[in-house]
């Protein structure tokens, strides 16, 4: 059984297509990263797949129960974070989260428990007895993941979960994410590539609210990496670098040379003959290196990449 | 059982953020004062230039200008309480995300919006009890004793009479996310209620009535308005289902 199954799902808002035939399936005990531009749909998919929203036309199910007959099913077994989770300010943290474990129906013992716990996971003993309308957006954003977490989800939809974060939180925020790992389904929205690229094992992209691809994190970066190498000269050799890529632009393994200050990318076509060939390209020039590298492929390039073909194709 | 846990959390925010406590003083206030000023105002009027004359005028006051003063005032701040309370209760959740926190979680639609209105009912019911009980007392000291049983009808109606702005103004609030919005339409209804009551023979089947109805009660008089009986609960009914049912199928 798949923990999200979505079969051409649409969701219109006058006339913009916020969802636009969006099918996709997440695994079971993965952490989904599910990326996008500003406005490409992941909020709406998320707001759909938690029964916050309802679906112009198309079919969705978590862990089996479909949620565009009735989400209100699949409400013991997920938790959900929002981009920004809103509490009762004159709550206490432990207040609040008791409040989510009675609407839980959490026995007092069992609940008083997992309250203690969830504090601690989200590092909010010390602050147990502060009212959250004195939170900071970090503090909030861990209550939030605490709350969520509450009933031991099978599925758990984070909504931009470090989006507002300053590094610090963002780190917090995502070491929390990765001891979930095999623990739960994480489904988590995002525009931040570093963040994807960390924690999440299988990954899809959407844009204009149609799914550009959906695959493991690696076979993505495998397929789609561009073979790129990074040379840094010393100041010295500005002028010798630019002679340099000019040259060597017009060899047949090299795809183009992007020449920025005393750094120049090399983009080729055949790794292995650039592996034999650019140090020794780079000697007979007579440049003196300060840097060489084979550049590991990022999943923004992946995403740009798709994305733009994307953006072309329309 | 969720009804109840949102029930809880409702009545521990009236006590958190004052507003059973400002409720209550607001209303025992009035409570107090109706019949002081019913007592006294031949004496205030008296005070100010020219007013000796005037005073000379004036009727001895009786219990029934205390009653008289406090069915004004009660039913005056009761509707302006109503409104200001209920405005924002679903409109606000809405606005700030907290019903979309919780409502995404085993809670029902019905339980969340039911436990505002009972959660509500409460405060008022609270409330009204201790300014009917500060208003009798006063009352007793001031004038003589009134008929207690009558005095806890005319509560009971009064009660009856402010829930029906509690219910119409919660229906609003989940009509929109501005609470200012919310409380706008309910306002708006209100004045149509208010207009539509002026029409001559009218006024006698809204909720106006139940008004008139406790205050010819205290009177002596024990003519029943059966009719804004059933308009009044009516429009609670009426009311609360709609909110009910905008509410079911709304996005958060």
């Amino acid at each position: 059984m798949t923990a999200v199954r979505i079969e051409e799902l649409r969701k219109v808002f006058g006339t913009f297509k916020a969802l636009d035939g969006l099918s996709l399936t997440v695994e079971p005990g993965t952490v989904f990263g599910f990326l996008g531009p500003n406005g490409a749909g992941k909020t709406t998919t998320i707001r759909i797949l938690t029964g916050l929203a309802h679906a112009t036309s198309g079919r969705a199910w978590v862990i089996g129960k479909e949620v565009t007959a009735s989400g209100h099913e699949i409400a013991h077994h997920i938790g959900y974070l929002p981009e920004e989770p809103a509490f009762y300010p004159w709550m206490k943290p432990g207040e609040f989260l008791d409040y989510v474990g009675r609407v839980f129906d959490f026995p007092a013992s069992e609940r008083s428990a997992r309250i203690k716990e969830l504090l601690a996971l989200a590092g909010l003993e010390e602050a147990a007895k502060r009212r959250i309308g004195g939170f900071s957006r970090g503090m909030r954003q861990r209550l939030g993941l605490a709350q969520a977490l509450f009933n031991h989800p099978e599925v758990l939809f984070l909504d931009e979960p470090t989006s507002a974060l300053d590094p610090a939180g963002r780190k917090e925020v995502l070491e929390f994410i990765e001891q979930l790992r095999g623990q739960c389904t994480v489904f988590m929205s995002t525009h931040i590539l570093a963040d994807v690229e960390r924690v999440c094992d299988t990954v899809g992209i959407i844009n204009r609210g149609k799914l550009v691809t959906s695959a493991p994190r690696d076979a993505l970066l495998a397929q789609y990496a561009v073979p790129a190498f990074e040379v840094e000269v010393d100041a010295q050799c500005e002028e010798g670098l630019t002679r340099w890529s000019n040259a060597l632009g017009k060899e047949s393994w090299v795809k183009t040379v992007l020449v920025d200050g005393l750094v120049a990318r090399v983009i080729v076509s055949d790794v292995e003959v650039a592996k034999r060939e650019l140090l020794a390209s780079i000697t007979q020039a007579g440049l003196i290196l300060t840097r060489y590298e084979i550049v590991r492929p990022s999943l923004e390039d992946v995403f740009l990449q798709l994305v733009n073909q994307e953006e072309g194709r329309q | 059982m969720n009804l109840f846990v949102a029930f809880r959390k409702e009545w521990m925010e009236f006590i958190r953020t004052y507003r059973l406590l400002i409720v209550a003083i607001v209303l025992v206030f009035f409570g107090l004062t109706s019949p002081l000023l019913a007592k006294f105002t031949p004496e205030i009027i008296s005070l100010i230039p020219g007013g000796t004359e005037i005073s000379k005028v004036i009727p001895m006051p009786t219990v029934w200008d205390a009653v008289a003063q406090y069915v004004k005032n009660m039913a005056q701040f009761g509707i302006i309480l109503a409104l200001l309370l209920t405005m924002g209760a679903i409109a606000q959740e809405k606005d700030k995300g907290t019903a979309a926190m919780i409502l995404v979680k085993p809670m029902p639609r019905g339980a969340f919006l039911g436990a505002k209105f009972l959660a509500l009912a409460a405060m008022f019911a609270i409330c009204l009890i201790a300014a009917g009980l500060a208003c009798y007392y006063y009352t007793l000291l001031l004038f003589e004793a009134m008929d207690i049983v009558r005095w806890l009808w005319l509560n009971a109606l009064l009660f009856l009479y402010v829930m029906v702005y509690v219910a119409v103004t919660l229906f609003c609030s989940t009509l929109t996310k501005s609470q200012a919005a919310a409380g706008g339409v309910a306002l708006g209804l209100m004045v149509v209620l208010g207009l539509v009551g002026a029409i001559p023979g009218l006024g006698k089947y809204l909720p106006g009535e139940l008004i008139a109805w406790g205050t010819r009660l205290m009177q002596g008089d024990t003519s029943i308005s059966w009719t804004a009986l059933g308009v009044s609960l009516g429009l609670i009914v009426v009311s609360l289902l709609a909110a009910w049912l905008v509410f079911k199928k709304q996005e958060l």
